[in-house]
């Protein structure tokens, strides 16, 4: 089986200090991996690097393209990149007013990943744009909002539907849930949940919230410094943690 | 004419935009960035058509001027002084006479000849600008030809409106490259922008030039079940009686009366004079 | 199906000066199709340390974990997830789910995981929770607020909803009355009758003996406690 993410010994420096450095794991299809470590960590610079938003000074990203197999992203052309970003890689921002156009009406948000590919049929992208409203579980008749007359939660299952709509096969999460009431937290997740398992979908998470990461991602990497300092599967890592650190992380986490 | 350099600018500075009409040929739709001088007028008055005249005008020209259609217009009146005195140029209000014509928000109803100039003045030269206002974000865009956001815009027309309600400014793709802004003309000349003669855009406060070689293929932007569709009023001249110009509205008196006339002025004219 | 080659285990505390304290040495064990196998000792032996080990929850330091063909200890995470959705059922103490999702979501999970419609799922989902006689009514609520009964019982419909060739089973009886207990250790012989291989761990010793083949002492594994 070809992983749909290989990545090696991907590093990035700022300056003297490292982002991080040292990094590589392959991702299959389908698998969904939690990055999870505190603030400054290394771990939303890892992902803006794999997202191609950040360029990396060492090492190589490849995916499986859908034409010519497996790329390195890194020394891949900007134009090829950004059909990439447009098409079969997906980002959702931590902050949904970072990922949406607040000026455009839902659908319009909805629909521009559509028109980017040249869809050209308003009628098309406007049912494909109620369909997935739907799914995210926003009523049609707020199709023509515009996100700022949206909560949180909802512009946040917004920017899903804006994002998937072009059925992407890798998606970038920065935080998702971050920002959001626990209650709306709870719904997101079972979104996602159900998104990655019904469209098959690879994810790579980045988040501090281990509850987070222990309900969505099958693997997980703990990251501390810049330096991946465990890996392994999900419940593993956070019921048998080895690294200190990670001892640490979870013997931190507050019980309810 | 001792007091002026021949069109008010110096030979360099014509130079320089000579060098930017060029490049802006040889890439029809691309802006081209240029070093906009100072004029004797304000901004959003015409400095970058002003400029673009000045640098493409010989002594042997015929130049004319409108604004909105019209000739006769305080700006139009200005421009074509300003040439007289600091160029010593033919002016002239006849489209058909003309070899250079300046233009705000119209193309003249007469076709233009492969042996004229149209110069437009264009208050923003960016088609992508209100959509994504980082000017690295767009250029990238236009690099890239990633025009999605372009067609997001039309999207929000017709949910909003039921139809596309752009109405001037309307965009256009260059020879399947480039999104233009074709000024502020009115979408019913849209079509007209595939002409024999040569198309120069000027943008004096954006610093921009553009332009459009003869019989450059231009398509306006449209979705294919809401086809672009060139607009008028659904009247008739009230002077000339034509049917298939672009009209005005003028609001006659306080009752609401209104009459519908042609915006071309000296099309009108003409009209006028040939059925008399 | 389930084979235990001469495994160990160490926990590491490195924020306690990295104590090392080993749990786990040489323990062997082998369960085949259609049997049940009890894991017996005294709290604190390792009983539901080595079903964590075999369920990829724990790590293994050494040895061989092998179910069906996969060996847990060495298994690549994404083995191991493929080896959980169709080969190794888990039925745990605790119910792990998502706020806020109806248990009959919950409950048709592993089989919407496996392929099946969503229909299907949540039908096979409701006839086995009315057979836990969880009311109807709750089906649609979330187990988050269910009694500890009824989590219980959630969890094992969850557990049973797709046919796993093997499974642990941590206590699944405790905390139910009689008349679900019965339900329980029903479904289990079921299981075992289909050919599935089982290890568990009971408390209820009346249980343990009316559906497990034999008894596997785990004090004997336990470094310091084995004689």
């Amino acid at each position: 089986m070809t992983p749909l993410l290989q990545v090696e010994n991907l590093a990035k420096f700022y300056g003297a200090r490292i982002g991080c450095t040292d990094v590589s794991f392959d991702l299959y299809p389908g698998e969904v991996m939690g990055i999870v470590g505190e603030s400054g960590s290394g771990k939303s610079t890892l992902l803006n690097c794999l997202a191609g938003h950040l360029p990396p000074d060492r090492g190589a990203v490849r995916f499986d393209t859908r034409t010519d197999g497996l790329r390195d992203t890194v020394t891949m052309s900007e134009p090829e990149r950004r059909m990439l970003g447009r098409t079969d890689w997906a980002f959702v921002h931590q902050h949904a007013r970072d990922g949406l156009r607040m000026n455009v009406s839902a659908g319009g948000n909805v629909g521009e990943r559509l028109m980017a590919v040249n869809a050209r049929h308003y009628g098309d992208i406007r049912s494909s744009a109620i369909d997935w409203l739907g799914r995210v579980e926003i009523t049609a008749d707020r199709i023509d909002d515009r996100p700022t007359a949206f909560s949180g939660g909802m512009q946040q299952r917004l920017q899903i539907a804006r994002n998937l709509v072009t059925g992407p096969r890798l998606v970038f999460m920065d935080e998702p849930t971050g920002g959001l009431d626990v209650s709306v937290q709870a719904r997101l997740l079972d979104l996602l949940r159900g998104l990655v398992r019904d469209m098959g979908l690879s994810a790579i998470i980045v988040t501090h919230d281990l509850a987070v990461v222990r309900l969505l991602a099958d693997r997980l990497m703990v990251m501390k410094d810049g330096h991946v300092v465990e890996t392994g599967l999900t419940d593993q890592v956070l019921d048998d943690p080895q690294h200190g650190y990670t001892q640490l992380l979870v013997s931190s986490v507050l019980q309810v | 004419m001792t007091e002026y350099n021949f069109a008010y600018l110096d030979e360099q500075t014509k130079r320089m935009i000579r060098r930017a009409i060029l490049k802006g040929l040889a890439i029809p739709g691309y802006q081209v960035p240029f070093a906009s001088r100072e004029m004797p007028m304000p901004y959003g008055w015409g400095t970058g058509g002003v400029q673009v005249s000045a640098a493409v005008l010989t002594p042997d020209d015929t130049l004319k001027v409108i604004d909105q259609g019209a000739d006769d217009t305080t700006n139009a009146v200005s421009i074509r002084r300003f040439f007289q005195r600091t160029a010593g140029v033919a002016v002239t209000e006849k489209t058909t006479e003309a070899s250079v014509i300046q233009t705000r928000h119209r193309i003249p109803e007469q076709a233009l000849r492969a042996d004229q100039i149209i110069v437009y003045q264009v208050p923003i030269p960016e088609p992508l600008r209100f959509l994504e206002p980082s000017e690295v974000e767009t250029r990238k865009m236009h690099a890239l030809e990633d025009y999605g956001l372009m067609h997001v815009k039309l999207y929000e027309d017709i949910s909003q409106h039921g139809a596309i309600a752009t109405a001037y400014a309307y965009p256009v793709k260059i020879e399947g490259r480039y999104v233009m802004d074709p000024s502020p003309i009115p979408k019913f000349d849209n079509p007209k922008l595939e002409m024999a003669a040569i198309q120069l855009f000027g943008a004096g406060r954006e610093q921009r030039i553009y332009a459009l070689p003869p019989y450059t293929k231009v398509v306006s932007l449209d979705f294919d079940d809401y086809p672009f569709q060139p607009s008028k009023a659904d009247h008739c001249c009230a002077i000339c009686g034509s049917t298939t110009s672009y009209l005005d509205e003028l609001i006659t008196d306080d009752a609401g009366g209104r009459m519908f006339i042609c915006s071309d002025t000296d099309y009108c004219a003409t009209r006028v004079e040939d059925a008399g | 199906m389930i084979s235990v080659e001469n495994v160990s285990k160490n926990f590491v505390l490195h924020n306690q000066g990295g104590t090392t304290i080993p749990v786990m040495a040489g323990a062997s064990l082998h369960v085949a199709k259609g049997e049940c196998v009890a894991l017996v000792g005294a709290s604190g032996a390792g009983k539901s340390t080595l079903m964590r080990m075999i369920y990829g929850n724990y790590l293994t330091a050494a040895g061989r974990i092998m179910v069906g063909d996969v060996d847990v200890a060495q298994a690549a995470p994404r083995e191991v997830i493929a080896l959980r959705r169709r080969t190794l059922g888990y039925v745990s103490q605790f119910l792990r789910v998502v706020p806020r999702v109806p248990t009959l979501d919950v409950v048709a999970e592993p089989l919407l995981l496996t392929g099946t419609g969503q229909e299907q799922a949540r039908a096979q989902a409701a006839e086995l929770l009315a057979r836990l006689n969880i009311p109807e009514r709750l089906w649609g609520l979330s187990p988050t607020t269910f009694s500890g009964g009824e989590q219980q019982r959630v969890n094992i419909a969850r557990g049973f909803a797709f046919a796993y060739p093997a499974l642990l089973l941590d206590e699944p009886t405790a905390s139910l009355d009689p008349t679900n207990r019965a339900v329980v250790l029903g479904m289990i012989k079921e299981a075992k009758a289909r050919g599935a291989a089982i290890i568990g761990i009971f408390h209820d010793h009346a249980a343990r003996d009316d559906i497990c083949d034999r008894q596997v002492d785990v004090t004997r594994f336990t470094p310091g406690l084995a004689a």
